[in-house]
């Protein structure tokens, strides 16, 4: 069943990072919230983009599938500017899972799996039976099928989380981009999500809160704070207590887990006050 | 549906029963000889009931689908063509074209096409206006569209009282009331089913574009849809269809609202699927509604709008238990 869900259509050997924006710059009204952004995303690696609240994770992660066109800078998707491809050529090679406020939809985990064939179906195409076995395959990959009939609004959390990573993969695209997916999940599905992406091996964009979940699960980490990079590269190298404290304004100190990745622990903020 | 076409056919205030009702239909179109059917009944069948059932099966499927595709685009299951607002503009622009003769210059096509116009003036309007300093959410959009509705049913109600036109004046206040009863084979009820007849084809093709932007303007964009560009497509149909449901019947609440509810309880919300049901249950009620409001109080026929809110309101309220009672 595996093998219909497609390997990646894009050269392996391209000299070009499968997804890089260059001097990235936004800002809503007179507020900037992205400036001078750099990042490339590199074949095959989970990136995990991290960073304080209105930071511009979320606004760097939508300039990298089109559906906001920065004021300034561009992304290019293979060497190529993303703007000269059109939606549904972007949809066909980045395929994104976002988080949309729970609706009163009456889907069920099929039709929602089937929903990413809509960037390959065209307005007069009729869905085949490929498409439905894409979907299968999908589910099956991340261990959904037994759901298919089921109801989204039914599902819990984690399992919601699974569907729309499968839709994902319906879209047969070169790589994932993840808004928040663990997002108001309990710490065994977070794991079991990132977990689930890991195994994709599929390049992929997460955005994340938890630091260490992120340093668990990623190859790569960039630390957004008002708009700029401060750091990029391992999470050894961007987990530096001093600008974890500093960015998030608590104190913070660096261990390492069994496995000697690394991990932060929090104190309260400086001048708090102590409870001695 | 079939059956239902000639059995409502048949109801009225000078029964027909069933079989007379087919054999008439049969040797009008040339599949049967003689019928047996008296003249009267022949041109009651053919002449009064059969026009309105036909138009009576295209606003039904016209109001229901509209109601459907707005509340799968602006993903709220209050939304109707009546709610947002655009039946009331179809029917000011009608009732302009009535009393003062709009458009008189493109003749018979002047009530419809006033009526489209004043659909799609009010639909953007409302759309405009729930966009206006921000990202619409779906209750912006509703109160919007109430607003717009009620301000549309005042510039209606001016328009009567403004003209010195008595006749077309009933005429408006008659059609307000929404009926069915005007139906005759004319340009009107060709212009009506043809154009709801061709706004589902259209509908079919934006399915899939629809069943993305039902999930969420996010998911829509990350599926390569983009949202505003399909909502204005969308929009377009939906007010072509809703005015040409009210050139041909008036204003009709509730079809738009309730029936799309009862199909998603049948079917789910995968507009393919969906839209087919919708219309045929639109259909449906409309042309049994239309049968009930002529025999209820014989020998005056009650408009079709008070057939409708009966049976819509308690089914509506019945809904909502369910969900509220599956939801906690």
């Amino acid at each position: 069943m595996t093998q219909i869900l497609s390997a990646p259509a894009v050269g392996e050997r391209s000299p070009h990072p499968l997804l890089a924006a260059r001097g990235i710059g936004h800002s809503y009204g007179r507020r900037p919230v992205l400036t001078g952004v750099d990042l490339q995303v590199r074949r095959g690696e989970l990136l995990g983009l991290l960073g304080p609240n209105g930071g511009g994770k979320t606004t760097l992660l939508r300039t990298l599938f089109g559906a906001l066109r920065p004021l300034e800078g561009t992304v290019m998707f293979d060497g190529r500017p993303l703007e000269q491809l059109n939606p549904r050529q972007i949809a066909q090679r980045i395929a994104v899972v976002v988080q949309e406020p729970q609706s009163e939809l009456m889907l069920s985990v099929a039709d929602m799996a089937l929903l990413g064939r809509t960037p390959h179906l065209g307005m007069f195409s009729r869905r085949s039976s490929r498409d439905d076995a894409i979907a299968a395959a999908a589910l099956e990959k991340v261990g959904a099928l037994g759901l298919a009939h089921r109801e989204v609004s039914e599902l819990s959390g984690g399992e919601k989380q699974r569907v729309l990573i499968a839709r994902a993969l319906v879209q047969e695209a070169d790589c994932l981009l993840l808004d928040e997916p663990t997002n108001h999940l309990d710490i065994g599905y977070q794991h079991q999500v990132l977990d689930l992406v890991r195994s994709l091996g599929m390049t992929a964009v997460v955005v994340l809160h938890d630091l260490n979940l992120a340093a668990r699960y990623c190859d790569r980490l960039v630390l957004l704070d008002r708009g700029r990079v401060r750091a990029d590269g391992e999470a050894r190298e961007v987990l530096q207590p001093e600008l974890i404290g500093a960015l998030y304004g608590v104190g913070a100190e660096r261990t390492a887990a069994y496995d000697e990745v690394p991990q932060l622990l929090f104190r309260r903020p400086e001048g708090a006050g102590d409870d001695t | 549906m079939g059956l239902s076409a000639v059995l409502c056919v048949g109801i009225g205030p000078a029964p027909v029963p069933p079989q007379t009702t087919a054999a008439v239909v049969a040797q009008k179109i040339g599949w049967a000889g003689d019928t047996g059917a008296t003249p009267a009944e022949v041109s009651i069948v053919i002449d009064i009931r059969l026009p309105r059932v036909v138009m009576g099966l295209a606003v039904g499927a016209a109001l229901a689908m509209s109601g459907a595709v707005l509340q799968g685009m602006i993903r709220n299951v209050l939304a109707d063509p009546y709610v947002l607002g655009i039946s009331s503009g179809a029917s000011t622009g009608a009732a302009g074209a009535i009393l003062f003769g709009l458009g008189a210059g493109i003749g018979q096509y002047a009530l419809p096409v006033s009526a489209f116009l004043g659909a799609m003036g009010a639909s953007l309007l409302v759309f405009w206006l729930g966009h206006a300093g921000g990202q619409a959410t779906s209750v912006r959009l509703l109160l919007g569209g109430i607003a717009v509705g009620y301000a549309l049913s005042a510039g209606t109600s001016f328009l009567v009282f403004s003209s010195d036109d008595a006749e077309g004046s009933r005429t408006v206040m008659f059609w307000l009331l929404g009926s069915l009863s005007l139906a005759r084979w004319d340009v009107l009820l060709a212009a009506v089913t043809g154009v709801v007849a061709v706004g589902a084809v259209v509908l079919m093709l934006l399915s899939r574009r629809l069943d993305a932007l039902a999930v969420g303007d996010e998911t829509a964009r990350a599926l390569g849809v983009g949202p505003a560009a399909t909502r204005l497509q969308l929009l377009t149909v939906v007010s072509v269809c809703t005015g040409a449901a009210v050139a041909g019947a008036g204003v009709i609440g509730f079809v738009g609202l309730v029936v799309p509810h009862l199909a998603r309880r049948l079917v789910g919300t995968v507009h393919a699927r969906l839209l087919p049901v919708t219309a045929l249950l639109g259909s449906g009620l409309l042309i049994w509604a239309d049968a009930l409001s002529r025999v209820l109080m014989q020998p005056r026929e009650l408009p079709i709008g008070i057939i409708t809110a009966l049976i819509g309101a308690p089914f509506l309220l019945l809904l909502i238990r369910r969900m509220y009672a599956e939801n906690t």
